[in-house]
């Protein structure tokens, strides 16, 4: 291939990297590919909250000159990538998808925006979310809306739903999202796409606006396995300025997703969890998802995988806990947009004093959800109501990571639908929040213990896309690629093409 | 375990320091108890001897090299704040009229 622009934004970044190492294109021209892609199509998609045109031209003009003159480049060096906008970047706006933040601009960067400019890559811009992660399909930022390339009346997931509709709609070859109860996975599922929430603690979360801080996890959101462990590899590792950074060198997960893409599975065992859309507990489940989930199961074991049914009876209280933890914590966090330091002030007007500007700025630059979500979490941290809530729910908490541990005695890695449904339409569940919480049901139990878990595309129901989710114990990151990288492989060379292609490039965006 | 009514919302916005609209008072005093209807059942586990957990990894205290090292520039962060004046962040009156 040597580079229509259309070609370059329907790559994914192994090749993008092989041409660009091979000097068949250069940086700028994969850049402007993309950001002519972007300015045709994104008014369609509404993927991203800012375009960093001038900035990606000149980054990428940066890596061909260095090219030009000899020096040594990573592979990585001139691909573009975008990142959720709660990835703190210098000089670049930062918003978390609210108005409190607006026009904010952040004086550093995050460790993982700098890692990946350190391996070459160029920064495209930031992508639209729910305000402060705090949702499912990305209805709740205070921007646009964010739409599913694969039928835009409906959610491309959330809360990173701009950088998966991104990433799908070929907007951006790869992209940052984060996870909190399914942030990363969920909207990798409904658009087709491959999403790794990593271990917690594996990946820093420094410079990361803070949702829930015991569960948010940065990660990768790719169109194939290795992709997203290339990128994994990247970002990932300790970082001395986060204290809950695990201080323990990474897999080797590129290669983990290459030897699962050979097909060979023997030796690994799979426990099905049947609390988890398994019978007696298919209730909210589609049956093409859990159609797609048996057949993706069934692709494992004939590859050679040992395939069981597990229980893990506690991950039926999943749910009820982190919508009592994660308030909590969200409750504590957000407690710094205050109106003083910086972001936006409301109603300071010389009369007033500081508790009634304060009141006034967090009315003003807060969206409904975030303002449930504070409400509910200073009740449930609030005197009288502690242990019944967030006290019970720590314990429920850790009833899942023995369940975790008690499953991972037995199977090396455990499987499940990644969501109960394949994307749903705008504006169905926006102003129910109980049926919106439902779509989590599938990724929280790994959120909760903290556990990686990838979502990897396993088929299409009515059109459109479902996943599969692979957790595994922690640190053991690198079984989630292995197998998900077999089923990938397998599935791809059963319909002889990715899935992603069965979506097409809408007419005059090329 | 109890019901959120409008009145309790209202306390609670106080307490977050958030001013919530008549409009919201009666939509989130709604919603928040359909929410802890669907949560109370963590209430219902048997947990009397599990110990709580708080974070995924053991957290420990990590210290740094008590070193002197630059910080951000006093421009760069003014930069960033909502109100400056002589070189420092302006702030709304803290004290009423009659204090």
């Amino acid at each position: 291939m040597t580079g229509t622009s259309s070609d370059l934004t329907r790559a994914d970044v192994a090749e993008l990297s092989r041409l660009l190492g091979a000097g068949e294109v250069s940086a700028v021209e994969v850049t402007r590919a993309h950001l002519d892609r972007i300015a045709a199509d994104d008014g369609r998609l509404g993927a991203y909250l800012h375009v960093a045109d001038d900035a990606a031209l000149a980054s990428a003009a940066a890596v061909d000159e260095a090219r030009a003159s000899g020096a040594e480049l990573g592979p990585l060096a001139g691909v573009p990538v975008a990142l959720k906008d709660l990835v703190v970047t210098e000089g670049v706006p930062t918003t978390s998808g609210s108005k409190i933040l607006e026009g904010w601009l952040p004086p550093y960067s995050a460790t993982i925006a700098t890692r990946l400019a350190e391996a070459g890559t160029v920064l495209l811009g930031k992508t639209n979310m729910d305000e402060f992660a705090m949702g499912s399909s990305t209805e709740n930022s205070a921007y646009q809306v964010t739409r599913n390339p694969w039928d835009t009346d409906r959610i491309p997931g959330g809360s990173s739903g701009g950088s998966s509709a991104a990433v799908a709609g070929h907007l951006a070859p790869w992209s940052i999202g984060t996870d909190t109860g399914g942030s990363i996975r969920q909207p990798a599922a409904v658009t087709g796409l491959v999403g790794h929430k990593p271990t917690y603690g594996s990946v820093s979360r420094y410079g990361l606006i803070a949702f829930s801080s015991s569960l948010d996890q940065a990660g990768p959101m790719a169109r194939t396995v290795l992709d997203a462990a290339v990128m994994h590899e990247v970002i990932g590792g300790h970082d001395p300025r986060d204290s809950t950074s695990i201080d323990t060198p990474l897999a080797r997960l590129a290669d983990a997703a290459r030897e699962g893409a050979a097909g060979d599975l023997r030796g690994v065992r799979i426990g099905v969890v049947r609390e988890l859309g398994g019978e007696g507990h298919t209730e909210g489940y589609e049956p093409g998802v859990l159609a797609r989930t048996r057949e993706a199961v069934e692709v494992l074991a004939g590859l050679g995988a040992e395939v069981t049914e597990v229980s893990c009876p506690s991950f039926d209280l999943a749910l009820p806990a982190y919508y009592l933890i994660a308030p909590s914590e969200a409750s504590s966090n957000l407690a710094r947009y205050e109106g003083v330091r910086f972001g936006l002030r409301a109603g300071d007007d010389g009369n007033r004093d500081l508790d009634e500007v304060m009141a006034l700025t967090r009315e003003q630059g807060f969206g409904p959800e975030v303002k449930r979500r504070i409400i509910l979490g200073t009740y449930a941290l609030s005197s009288g109501y502690y242990d019944a809530y967030y006290g019970q729910a720590q314990k429920v908490r850790t009833l899942i990571t023995r369940d975790f541990g008690a499953a991972f005695a037995d199977v090396d890695v455990l499987v499940s639908p990644t969501m109960p449904t394949v994307a749903f339409p705008i504006g169905a569940r926006v102003d129910d929040p109980i049926s919106m919480y439902a779509a989590d049901l599938c990724t929280l139990p790994a959120s909760l213990a903290g556990l990686p878990a990838i979502s990897v595309p396993s088929g299409l129901s009515d059109g459109l896309p479902v996943g599969l989710q692979v957790m595994a114990p922690a640190l053991a990151d690198e079984r989630c690629y292995r197998v998900a990288a077999a089923l990938e492989a397998a599935q791809d060379a059963a319909r002889g093409h990715r899935l992603l292609d069965e979506l097409g490039t809408p007419a005059g965006a090329a | 375990m109890s019901s959120i009514s409008r009145s309790d919302v209202a306390h609670l916005a106080r307490l977050s320091r958030l001013a919530v609209t008549d409009e919201e008072l009666d939509q989130f005093a709604g919603q928040l108890d359909q929410v802890l209807a669907a949560v109370a059942r963590v209430g219902e586990a048997a947990v009397a001897d599990v110990p709580p957990m708080t974070h995924a990894v053991p957290l420990t205290n990590v210290l740094r090299p008590d070193e002197v090292t630059p910080s951000l520039a006093r421009d760069v962060v003014l930069a960033g704040a909502p109100a400056a004046e002589d070189g420092r962040i302006r702030v709304p009156r803290i004290l009423g009229d009659a204090e």
